[in-house]
C-alpha cells in the first residue's frame, strides 16, 4: 500500500536539539530558591533502621530539612516487593534511607556526615541458590520470596536438591509457578535427540546514560515533577499515587528522557521521583535530586539471573517435540521480574515447540532490584537455546538454518499455554532475508577454519517479543489556522516512536508533515494516555490510536461540510487540506474553514458532548481541558485479537582468538520482521541499538558483588562492561521483512526487544560454533571462560554461579 | 593517534583536587565541584575563561570541574553529567581543540585555554555545524543524553583528521559511551560529515 507518511524517513523535532543540546533532561532545570537533596543510602546489604539522630545535621548553617522513610509513609512501609521511595528496612546496599535538603550540594553532603545512623545488621544473601539451600540466609526479613497476594514466605530445598541442581540436574523440589501444554512424555518419547543441561544467566544494571534526577516544586496547591519516563502519561497518575496527590493537581514534565530499557517504563520502578516531590512540600522550596552513577545503579533497576534446567527433544527430522525447562529466577533485593516465564513463551512461541512445560521459583538476594530489561526472559534464554539448535543440528544431519526454518512460526501459528494466535508470523521470510543479506551460503564453509591462533565462528540468532497492546487512547485537534495537534503521551526515550506513530493520525488526513505540530513533552499539554512504553508495544499500540482519533475527526469533518454545502458526510472525501464533494471538487471547505466552523458548532465537535464513556482517566481529564479549543477526534481503542510478535533474526560471523579468549566481530546483520516499516531510520537504530545489547548480554554484562559484604563491584559503566564503540563492530547490517499486520490500521508492530535477543543469540551461536560445538549453557560466555575452556580448566567452579564470577 | 593535552590527565586532575582539600573519590568530587566553601589559602575564584569564543568572568571554587562551571555557572547544559567519573564521555568538550572529559578537568586549570561547547557550534545565522547536520541527517541519536559528547568527540576528530576511515572513527570516538547502542549511526554520522566538511 501506498503511505504517504508510514514507511518514510523524516526529522523527528526533537533530533536538532539533541545535537545542539538545546533539549532539557530533567536536571538541566532549575528554579529560583532550589535547595538540593542529597541521599543517604543503606551500607548494608540487610538491616533495620534503628535510630536516626540528625540533630547535628539539621543545626548546619544553609541545611534546609530532612525527609525519611517515616515522612513519607507515616502508617508504616508497605510490607511487599518493590522500591519503596525511602526505607528503614534497607534489602541491598545503596538503597535510599533518608535525604538531606541544603542550599548546594556540598553543605547536604556535609550534614549528611553529621547523621548519625544506627542500622541493625541482618543476614544477607547474593545467589539465590545459597537462600534456597536450607538453613540459608533469606534476603528479606520475612521470608526469601513474596507470593502475590499472601505475602513474604520461605522457599527451602534440601541440601541435595540444590546440590543435585547445580551438577545439572533436573529439579526435583515442587515449584512456585507452573504451566505446561501438549503431551511432554509422548514428545520426549518421539525424540530423536535430546539435550538435557543446567544454564545460568547473568543480572546486570540498566546503567542507562542520564541518571535518574529529579526536580520538584509545588505551586498554588499543584505539584510540578521534572523527571525521567518511558511513559509520560502512562507513568503519570501511578505517579500522582505515590506522591499522594490528585492526578488533576500533578504536571509531569518530561520533555526527553536520557535512556529507558524497562525501569522507567512505570511508576514503580522508579519512585525515587517521589523524594524532591515529597520534600518540597514538606520544606516549601522546590528541591533538585541529582542522582549520581553509583546511586542509578543501585536504584535502576536491573536484568535477573536464572539458573535453570532445561530438556529439549528433537525428531529426526528437526521438529522440536518437546521442551521442559525449570529455573530459580533471582528477584533481588526488592522482588519483581518475570524473566522465567517470559523466557518460556519466547521459546514456544520462536520455535513453536509441540510439548512443552514451564516451572519455576523466584527467590531474593540482597542485590540490585530486578525487573524488565529489554526483552527480560525471552533474550536470555535465546543465548541459551541457539547453541542447542546448532547442536541438534549437527547431531542430526542438518544444515543449522534449515533446522530453523523447520520450526519457524507463520502464519496461522499458535504459541503458549493457551495457544494464543499470532496476528501475523513471517519468520521464514526473515530467516531467508537474513541468509542472503548474510550470505549464508557462502559463508557456512569458512565455519571452524583456523589461521593461527584464531577460529572462525558462524551462529545463527532469532528474537521474539509480543510486541502490540491496545485499549489507550487518541486525541487530535484541528486549530482555525489549519494545523493538527497530535497529543500524545508516548515517552521520547529515543525510539522516536511518539512522533512516528503520531503520523498515522497525519496519514488519514492526508496532512503535510510541516503542517503537524505534536503535542507532548509535559501532561499539562493535556495529552491522550499511552501504553506503558515497555514491551515493544509502541508502534502497534499508538499508532492505533493515533489513526482511530484522525478518523474520529475525519467523520466529524466530513458531517460538518454535509450539513453545510448539502448531501451526506459520504458524498466527500478529502485531500490534505480541504474536504470536497467527490463530484464537484470544487465545492468543498479547507481544513482551517472547518475547524473554525467546529467552534461555532461545539458539542461533540469540539469535545464538550458525546465524549468515547470508555476513556481512561487521564485521557477523560485532558478532554475535559481542552473542550472547546478545536475540532477534536478523540478516540478509545478496543482490545485486538492475537499476540502481535516482534521478530528478528542475526546472522554473525567472528573470528575467535584462542589465545586471549576474545573474539572480533567480522560481519553481522540484524533483520526485523515487524509488520509494516513505520519509520525506517527509527527501524534501524532499534536494529543496531538492540544488536549492541545483545553483544553486551552474550559477552559483556554481569553483576558482580562483594560476597564477604554484599557490597556492588560493577556500579559503574566500564565496571558493569556496557559495550563501547570498540566491543562493537563498525558496520552492522540491517533489513526488514515488511509484510502487514492485519491488526493493526498501518500494518505494523514492535521490535525494540527482539533486535536484541537475535542478536545474543547469535554471538552465543558463533562462539559455540568456534570452539568445536562447546556449549557453555551460559550468558555472558567471557574470555575468561573461553581461555578456560580451551586450557581444559572448568570454566564452572561456583556452578550456576549469580552476582559473581562465575569461574 | 589522537592528541591528547598532557596538562589536562586524570592524574593531574585528582592531584588537582586533593590539593584543593578534596578527597579523591568520584562521590566527593561531585560534591566538592559544586563547592561553595572557600578553603583556607585557596586561590583567586574570580576568573575569566574563554568560552564558544566569549571571554566569561566566573566565580570558581579552587576544585571545581569544567563541567560543574559550565552547566550551573554559566547554564551551559549542553555538556551532560552521565558518570562524573571520566568513564562515559556525556560532558566532551573541546579544550584548545582535543576533546576532553569536562568532569575530570578543573576549570582553575584551563584559564588560558580555548573551551568549546556543544552550544557554541552553530553559525551566526543559525546554521548547525557539519557535525550536528550530519548526525541529524543521519538519526544518529537516540536517547540523545551522550550525543552532546558524541558531537565534539567528532568535531575534535575531524579537526585532527578531516577524513578518516571508518575504522578510524570508531577508533577516535571510542572515549564515548552510548547505552542505546546507536554507535553505527554516530559513524553514519562522522562519516557523512567528513564528506560535508
Amino acid at each position: 500500500m501506498a503511505y504517504m507518511h508510514i514507511g518514510k524517513d523524516f526529522v523527528p523535532p526533537d533530533v536538532p536539539g539533541k545535537v545542539t543540546g538545546r533539549i532539557k533532561y530533567a536536571e538541566d532545570y532549575t528554579r529560583e530558591g532550589m535547595v538540593y537533596a542529597r541521599l543517604l543510602t543503606s551500607p548494608v546489604p540487610h538491616g533495620r533502621i534503628v535510630n536516626i539522630d540528625a540533630t547535628a545535621a539539621l543545626a548546619m548553617d544553609g541545611v534546609v530539612g530532612i525527609l525519611t522513610a517515616d515522612d513519607v509513609y507515616p502508617d508504616g512501609e508497605p510490607q511487599s516487593t518493590g522500591l519503596k521511595i525511602l526505607t528503614n528496612e534497607p534489602t541491598l546496599v545503596g538503597e535510599p534511607i533518608l535525604a538531606i535538603a541544603a542550599v548546594d550540594e556540598k553543605t547536604a553532603e556535609s550534614a549528611m556526615a553529621l547523621i548519625s545512623l544506627t542500622i541493625e545488621r541482618l543476614p544477607f544473601v547474593l545467589d539465590p541458590l545459597d537462600s534456597l539451600r536450607e538453613g540459608g540466609p533469606d534476603a528479606y526479613t520475612g521470608g526469601n520470596t513474596f507470593v502475590f497476594r499472601q505475602g513474604f514466605a520461605q522457599e527451602k530445598w534440601t541440601s541435595d536438591q540444590v546440590t543435585s541442581f547445580q551438577n545439572g540436574r533436573e529439579p526435583s523440589a515442587e515449584p512456585q509457578q507452573s504451566w505446561e501444554y501438549g503431551d511432554l512424555e509422548a514428545g520426549f518419547a518421539s525424540s530423536d535427540f535430546i539435550y538435557e543441561t543446567a544454564f545460568s544467566t547473568a543480572g546486570y544494571p540498566h546503567m542507562s546514560m542520564e541518571p535518574r534526577s529529579a526536580m520538584a516544586y509545588w505551586e498554588n496547591g499543584k505539584c510540578y515533577l521534572h523527571g525521567t519516563s518511558q511513559s509520560l502519561t502512562a507513568l503519570a497518575e501511578p505517579m500522582a499515587n505515590i506522591i499522594g496527590v490528585p492526578l488533576e493537581d500533578f504536571v509531569f514534565i518530561n520533555e526527553a528522557t536520557g535512556g529507558g530499557f524497562g525501569q522507567r517504563s512505570r511508576a514503580g520502578s522508579i519512585p525515587s521521583m517521589a523524594i524532591p516531590a515529597r520534600f518540597s512540600q514538606k520544606i516549601n522550596r522546590p528541591v533538585m535530586m541529582r542522582v549520581t552513577r553509583e546511586e542509578e545503579f543501585t536504584i535502576g533497576g536491573a536484568r535477573q539471573g536464572l539458573q535453570g534446567w532445561i530438556k529439549i527433544g528433537f525428531r529426526s527430522d528437526g521438529s522440536m517435540a518437546a521442551m521442559d525447562m525449570y529455573c530459580v529466577s533471582d528477584s533481588g533485593g526488592k522482588g519483581g521480574g518475570g524473566d522465567a516465564n517470559s523466557a518460556a513463551a519466547g521459546v514456544s512461541a520462536l520455535y513453536q515447540v509441540e510439548a512443552m512445560r514451564f516451572r519455576n521459583t523466584s527467590i531474593g538476594t540482597n542485590t540490585g532490584h530486578r525487573g524488565a530489561q529489554r526483552g527480560p526472559g525471552e533474550n536470555q534464554i535465546m543465548a541459551i537455546v541457539a547453541p542447542i539448535m546448532d547442536k541438534a543440528a549437527e547431531a542430526l544431519g542438518l544444515d543449522r538454518l534449515a533446522i530453523r526454518k523447520l520450526n519457524a512460526a507463520q502464519n496461522g501459528d499458535v504459541s503458549g499455554s493457551r495457544s494464543t494466535p499470532f496476528t501475523s508470523a513471517y519468520m521464514p521470510e526473515c530467516l531467508e532475508q537474513a541468509a542472503e543479506q548474510f550470505d549464508w551460503d557462502g559463508r557456512k564453509s569458512r565455519a571452524r577454519q583456523t589461521n593461527g591462533s584464531k577460529v572462525t565462528g558462524l551462529g545463527i540468532g532469532q528474537g521474539y517479543h509480543n510486541a502490540g497492546r491496545s485499549g489507550m487512547d487518541g486525541i487530535v485537534r484541528m486549530l482555525p489556522n489549519g494545523r493538527l495537534q497530535m497529543h500524545t503521551g508516548v515517552g521520547n526515550l529515543g525510539t522516536y516512536s511518539y512522533a512516528s506513530t503520531s503520523r498515522a493520525a497525519a496519514e488519514v488526513l492526508k496532512m503535510p508533515w510541516e503542517d503537524c505540530d505534536i503535542v507532548t513533552g509535559r501532561t499539562d499539554r493535556h495529552l491522550a494516555i499511552s501504553s506503558p512504553q515497555d514491551g515493544s508495544n509502541s508502534i502497534f499500540t499508538n499508532t492505533r490510536t493515533a489513526y482511530g482519533a484522525a478518523q474520529d475527526m475525519l467523520a466529524k469533518m466530513k458531517e460538518i461540510v454535509a450539513m453545510d454545502l448539502g448531501g451526506a458526510a459520504a458524498d466527500y472525501d478529502i485531500d490534505g487540506s480541504r474536504v470536497y464533494q467527490i463530484t464537484d471538487n470544487t465545492v468543498g471547505m479547507t481544513y482551517a474553514a472547518v475547524a473554525q466552523r467546529a467552534l461555532e458548532l461545539g458539542g461533540k465537535f469540539t469535545g464538550e458532548a458525546d465524549v468515547p464513556e470508555d476513556l481512561n482517566s487521564l485521557t477523560a481529564l485532558s478532554v475535559s481541558r481542552l473542550a472547546g479549543s478545536a475540532l477534536m477526534g478523540i478516540y478509545h481503542d478496543p482490545r485486538h485479537a492475537g499476540n502481535p510478535p516482534g521478530f528478528a533474526v542475526a546472522m554473525i560471523e567472528i573470528e575467535l582468538d584462542t589465545e586471549t579468549g576474545k573474539f572480533d566481530i567480522i560481519e553481522l546483520v540484524n533483520i526485523a520482521e515487524c509488520g509494516t516499516v513505520v519509520h525506517p531510520q527509527g527501524l534501524k537504530n532499534q536494529l543496531v541499538g538492540g544488536a549492541v545489547w545483545g553483544i553486551g548480554l552474550s559477552a559483556l554484562e554481569r553483576h558482580l558483588y562483594d560476597p564477604q559484604n554484599g557490597i556492588p563491584a560493577s556500579t559503574g559503566f566500564w565496571q558493569s562492561k556496557i559495550p563501547t564503540y570498540l566491543d562493537t563492530p563498525a558496520n552492522i547490517g540491517t533489513g526488514w521483512v515488511d509484510l502487514p499486520d492485519p491488526e493493526n490500521p498501518v500494518g505494523a508492530r514492535g521490535i525494540g526487544e527482539p533486535s536484541m535477543g537475535s542478536v545474543s543469540a547469535a554471538l552465543n551461536s558463533a562462539i559455540s560454533d568456534a570452539l568445536d560445538g562447546h556449549l557453555f549453557n551460559a550468558a555472558p560466555v567471557t574470555t575468561d571462560m573461553i581461555i578456560n575452556h580451551v586450557a581444559g580448566i572448568s570454566e564452572d567452579a561456583i556452578p550456576l554461579a549469580q552476582n559473581n564470577f562465575r569461574g | 593517534m589522537y592528541p591528547v593535552n598532557p596538562k589536562l590527565t586524570r592524574r593531574r586532575f585528582i592531584k588537582g583536587v586533593i590539593a584543593s582539600g578534596a578527597a579523591a573519590t568520584s562521590t566527593s568530587i561531585w560534591y566538592a565541584a559544586n563547592g561553595a566553601e572557600r578553603p583556607p589559602g585557596s586561590v583567586e575564584r574570580l576568573i575569566r575563561i574563554n568560552v564558544n569564543g566569549q571571554v566569561r568572568t566566573v566565580d570558581v571554587a579552587p576544585q571545581e570541574t569544567l563541567a560543574s562551571t559550565l552547566r550551573y555557572k554559566l547554564g551551559l547544559t549542553g555538556t551532560k553529567l552521565g558518570c562524573n567519573r571520566g568513564e562515559c564521555g556525556a560532558c566532551t568538550v573541546l579544550v584548545d581543540d582535543i576533546p576532553s572529559y569536562a568532569c575530570s578537568i578543573l576549570t582553575h586549570s584551563v584559564k588560558a585555554m580555548r573551551i568549546e561547547t556543544v552550544e557554541g557550534l552553530e553559525s551566526a545565522n543559525g546554521d548547525l555545524h557539519p557535525v550536528q547536520q550530519a548526525f541529524v541527517e543521519e538519526l544518529s541519536p537516540q536517547c540523545g543524553y551522550c550525543t552532546p559528547g558524541q558531537v565534539m568527540a567528532a568535531v575534535g576528530l575531524l579537526r585532527a583528521n578531516p577524513n578518516p576511515t571508518r575504522e578510524e572513527a570508531r577508533q577516535g570516538m571510542a572515549g564515548n559511551i552510548c547505552r542505546c547502542g546507536s554507535y553505527d549511526s554516530y559513524l553514519n554520522g562522522v562519516m557523512r560529515a567528513a564528506e560535508i566538511g
